[in-house]
């Protein structure tokens, strides 16, 4: 079991030195100008990233204030019998909801708890899978199906709950045996 | 939506402050969180650009186009309703790889594109295709393998080994879309038997 743990985050060690190895090895076979088209999409990153920034300040600011009133302790608090009967912890409560609405808010959170438990602590890496396997689900519903001008939406809501609960089922259980 | 949530948090945590006497930290923490999020930015600044860069590689040497050619087989099977070379299959395999390849801003637009062109194959209806919902569903089961801005975080806030969760978060998003997927799929079948 302990060798089979590791391996796993063996493995997660290998992916990023495995990806830059085959993408630039394989631009070279095909006689890409790496170097340039690197530049050109880390042009695009720095874009990505000025733009989120006003909205990061306004929504830390909201959890900061959230925070630092004790109102999310309260959250937890009040829902503890219920999370601790289902062996999910608390504290995390407030992001996986808030996840389900807005990313920008719940990366706020996740820099709360990161903070407050530390990033390789169980709370830490847990919050991190769960972020890493499930997405904002009324945006997104929102977003694309105005974009299509449908206002029925049948059972996609349904669809979407359930993956995300089973995302995150799959996270707590993953993290219990990795970590 | 996010001005509702925003406004809400924002006027719930100050008078759960006021009722605590928790006033001052709140006042600390409206400026502090400011600056933190400033200086996380300038992290992320860093491990996005690496990323994108390396993903404008990968698009340029045609990889993306070759891995669209291989979905090709998986989206015959979520989507049987969509005819064989319709322009739609395109963007719903971009769609997908740049969710997979962790290019949120790049897979939205070709999945919106992807919505209109369902909803003309569907007569233009109001009510939507089974193919719609499973577009849907697989996407927001979140297709993303790699999630670099949570790695960037975890850096920044001082984690030994912030890729460390690359592989789990990957087994438990893959079994998420697998159950996003079966849900898709048993409710088409349920629903064509109505």
């Amino acid at each position: 079991m302990e060798v089979k743990v590791n391996f796993i985050v063996y493995l997660s060690d290998y992916i990023i030195p495995f990806l830059f190895f085959y993408i630039i090895g394989y631009s070279l076979l095909t006689k890409t100008s790496t170097y340039d088209e690197f530049i050109k999409g880390a042009e695009d990153g720095f874009k990505v990233v000025f733009d989120i920034l006003p909205t990061l300040i306004g929504l830390m600011i909201a959890i900061g204030i959230l925070r630092s009133s004790g109102a999310l302790d309260l959250l937890s608090g009040t829902l503890k019998p219920i999370t601790d009967f289902l062996h999910f912890p608390s504290e995390l409560l407030p992001i996986t909801l808030v996840k389900m609405f807005s990313s920008s808010a719940a990366t706020s959170l996740l820099l709360d708890i990161f903070k407050e438990y530390g990033p390789d602590s169980y709370l830490g890496r847990l919050v991190s899978i769960i972020l890493s396997s499930t997405e904002t689900i009324f945006y997104t519903l929102a977003v694309y199906f105005m974009a299509a001008g449908v206002s029925k939406t049948r059972y996609t809501l349904a669809g979407a709950l359930v993956s995300t609960l089973a995302g995150t089922i799959a996270s707590v259980l993953i993290t219990q045996l990795v970590f | 939506m996010i001005n509702y949530l925003w406004a809400f948090m924002i006027l719930i945590g100050i008078v759960v402050g006021v009722l605590g006497g928790n006033i001052a930290e709140i006042s600390n923490a409206t400026i502090n969180s400011s600056k933190e999020a400033v200086s996380l930015c300038i992290a992320m600044l860093g491990v996005m650009s690496m990323w994108t860069g390396l993903m404008q590689v990968a698009k340029k040497t045609g990889l993306v186009t070759s891995f669209t050619k291989a979905l090709r087989p998986i989206i015959c099977f979520l989507f049987p309703d969509i005819p064989k070379g319709h322009i739609v299959n395109e963007y719903i395999a971009s769609n997908m790889i740049a969710n997979i390849l962790g290019l949120g801003w790049a897979a939205t637009p070709m999945g919106l594109m992807a919505m209109k062109e369902l909803k003309k194959l569907n007569n233009n209806s109001d009510i939507a295709s089974c193919d719609m919902c499973t577009l849907l569903i697989v996407n927001i089961s979140s297709l993303q393998l790699i999630p670099v801005n949570i790695i960037a975080y975890r850096s920044q806030y001082g984690s030994i080994n912030p890729a460390e969760i690359i592989v789990p978060g990957i087994i438990a998003t893959t079994i998420s879309t697998l159950v996003g997927v079966i849900f898709a799929t048993v409710a088409r079948k349920l629903s064509k038997h109505r």
